[in-house]
């Protein structure tokens, strides 16, 4: 496959597209899916050959348009109009529809601020494409950045545009993507591989979920770039065995790949080859972890190892190997295309690009949302997502699952980047974001992530094993009104211990939430422990208070 | 010396190794593929037995302390054979503070028993998952694979109820 082949496959992708006065696509992702989407583009389909419909008018599956607890989505394009819990005997209103006016009952505003606040880089094909159809992916430009670096540009150059895009770490950490890249490309080795990191390990997570299902194919097309820009020529999408969508579409897209020479030997008549694999996870949150989830991918239990040596030096069998989030990768296309100044205007001073949340927990808009870096907490919560539901009032918005925090509302102002996060006690994480409002117990939920942590450690280092298991004993007396404010200080120690003393992320990270809603939310912590009152009535206490 | 192509002979009779055998075909036999092995075994016959990793680690040529050891290590993987119907219910963080765990209590009231236990006649497997990444959906619960959303401790106990009162005649 050359560029000249490429753009000839996106040319007479496009004619054909251009024959239809309609486009019809239904969101086939996991939540609508569960939704009965897949019912609706069935009946779809047969009404409109019922009708002979079926020249005038494409009906195609796509991808997520975010506001996933209000599926089915249907989108009628060239109109841009957008229906919501579409149900499967809807088809003929909305079949009906197309020579007259949208139905009004199930239009969903897209003007309104759940789409007009975002900014879409990595979902800026917005569930338009059909995720098994590459040649889709290939008439919206899809490849053609890749084989532009390919023959272009030197992997150095590349290495460049992405060190001064300042794209950092998707995964969480954000590290610069494009320091990691150098180092990988430096490292000396006969082999080297590239791993992507598809193991959405955080409770409240999916927007790694969602960009392999809807974009398999940027997410090869970015894989591609890094492996021409690092030197390597085999690679593996890590998923965890709990998206078998996702595992499905990325399958299904690197057969079709190799099968328009975008994947294999020689790419576009150049010496670069590439080899691309999926590897499944089987349930272990550790494994997101980078040296564990090598050893899970060499077929081993996935206990992590102590660094260095980092991946970037001896990962994959030894040999020198570039771990990246999905996200990240699925930014690198963009920025390849669009060049790094393009993308370092968008963010802040440090933290550059946007990210992707998973919006959920007590919040009216549920779902997937792409902002600029910067963007206050308030603005995601109350404008994007739209408040609270019921009238209840917000208590805290909890991000980086398990190793991350709960923040109030006194920081709501406090802009969306790694630094501010990591400031007030939180972490950016891979993009988790759940809101709680006043029936949520911060020492319940504190206690929820340390039983997490206690049951994903994988048990190899002391300070992790034993010190969740004993954090977590401290939290389940306390929410049973038998804590003391002796146990108190024992948590507290214990949170200090485990953090400093862990070999690996899961364990440094496991009191974060603990000291996050001690710092916050103490007074909740005393009410258990002195009154025997849980003031958001959830846990049930069985002491007597203590007179002070 | 001399490469061994002795291939191990699969435990049994049963159709279902073919699986097996093309997964680790697809590697090479590689020692690597064993978890992806072990997840064929799984699908085709629904738990891991001592016969299936006995003959997965011969045939991939690992120490059977090494198929163990995986098989037990990670959460997907089950020793032991599953009830005709599965009900996992989400305790991701959307789910849990949306009441997962009063459906979970409900459940486990309803059926008699733990979470990750399956019924004495073999009806039901109660389980739990730790974030489905359906959170637009929570609480999630998954009936049969079949994933349904905004759930109650009412409608689940509902659901659990139709599988417990439908014995094969």
């Amino acid at each position: 496959m050359n560029p000249d082949e490429l753009r000839e496959i996106a040319t007479k992708r496009r004619e054909q597209q251009a024959q239809f006065e309609d486009h019809i696509i239904v969101c086939t992702g996991t939540a609508c899916h569960a939704a009965q989407s897949e019912q609706v583009l069935e009946n779809l389909q047969s009404e409109a050959k019922q009708r002979g419909l079926t020249k005038r008018c494409s009906i195609t599956g796509g991808g997520c348009r975010g506001l996933c607890a209000a599926g089915p989505m249907v989108t009628v394009e060239p109109e841009h109009i957008l229906y919501q819990g579409v149900k499967p005997n809807d088809a003929t209103a909305i079949l009906d529809s197309l020579d007259n006016q949208p139905v009004e009952r199930l239009r969903c505003d897209t003007e309104a601020p759940f789409f007009a606040r975002q900014k879409k880089i990595v979902l800026e094909h917005n569930g338009m494409l059909d995720p098994e159809e590459i040649e889709d992916y290939i008439a919206v430009g899809g490849y053609t950045t890749f084989l532009n670096v390919l023959t272009q540009m030197q992997p150095s150059e590349v290495i460049e545009v992405v060190r001064r895009s300042g794209l950092g770490g998707r995964g969480g950490a954000g590290y610069s993507t494009g320091l990691k890249w150098s180092t990988v490309a430096k490292a000396a080795g006969r082999h080297k591989f590239i791993v992507c990191n598809g193991d959405e390990g955080d409770p409240g997570a999916f927007m790694d979920r969602s960009v392999m299902e809807d974009y398999p194919y940027r997410v090869i097309e970015g894989m591609l770039i890094a492996a021409y820009a690092v030197g390597a020529d085999e690679g593996f999408i890590y998923v965890r065995a709990e998206y078998p969508l996702a595992v499905k579409r990325l399958r299904h897209a690197i057969r079709e790949a190799e099968k328009y020479g975008l994947l294999g030997l020689n790419i576009a008549g150049t010496p670069f080859s590439m080899k691309l694999d999926v590897r499944l996870g089987a349930g272990a949150f550790v494994c997101g972890e980078e040296t564990a989830l090598m050893a899970s991918i060499e077929g081993r239990r996935g206990t992590p190892r102590p660094r260095p040596p980092y991946p970037a030096e001896s990962g994959l069998w030894g040999f020198p190997t570039l771990i990246n989030n999905v996200e990240t990768f699925a930014n690198v296309v963009a920025i390849l295309r669009e060049g790094s100044d393009w993308f370092a205007n968008i963010g802040t001073e440090r933290s550059k690009g946007t990210k992707v949340f998973a919006l959920s927990g007590q919040i009216n808009h549920t779902g997937l949302i792409e902002v600029p870096m910067g963007i206050t907490l308030r603005e995601i919560v109350f404008e994007i997502g739209g408040g609270i539901p019921g009238g209840r009032k917000f208590k805290a918005v909890q991000t980086g699952g398990p190793s991350g925090g709960c923040i109030p509302e006194q920081y709501l102002d406090i802009p969306v980047d790694y630094a501010s996060l990591a400031q007030v006690g939180s972490i950016m994480g891979s993009g988790g974001m759940i809101v709680m409002d006043e029936t949520s117990c911060m020492v319940d939920v504190a206690k929820y992530f340390m039983e997490f942590c206690m049951s994903e450690s994988c048990g190899k280092c002391i300070p992790c094993r034993v010190g969740t298991a004993q954090m977590y004993r401290l939290l389940d007396k306390i929410t049973h009104g038998e804590g003391t404010l002796d146990d108190l200080q024992l948590l507290e120690d214990l949170c200090d211990m485990v953090r400093h003393t862990s070999l690996c992320g899961l364990g440094q990270a496991a009191p974060n939430p603990v000291l996050s809603t001690l710092r916050y939310f103490r007074d909740e912590y005393l009410a258990h422990i002195v009154e025997k009152r849980c003031p958001a009535g959830v846990c049930s206490l069985h002491g007597e208070a203590v007179s002070l | 010396m001399q490469a061994t192509t002795v291939i191990a002979a699969p435990p049994s009779e049963d159709k279902r190794w073919r699986i097996v055998q093309t997964a680790m075909r697809r590697h090479g036999f590689s020692p690597n593929a064993l978890i992806e092995t072990l997840h064929s075994v799984q699908s085709a016959f629904g738990y891991l037995d001592e016969a299936s990793l006995r003959y997965v680690a011969q045939s991939l040529h690992v120490p059977l302390s090494r198929a163990y050891g995986v098989a037990t290590f990670y959460n997907l993987f089950t020793l032991k054979q599953q009830g005709a119907h599965t009900c996992v219910v989400c305790l991701g963080t959307a789910c849990y503070i949306k009441g997962g765990q009063q459906i979970l209590a409900a459940l486990e009231q309803t059926t008699g028993i733990h979470r990750g236990e399956t019924t004495p006649d073999k009806q039901v497997s109660l389980m739990v998952a730790r974030c489905l990444g359906t959170c637009g959906l929570a609480p999630a619960v998954v009936f049969d694979e079949e994933v349904a959303g905004q759930n109650t401790p009412e409608n689940a106990v509902h659901r659990i109820n139709e599988w417990l009162n439908h014995e094969p005649g």
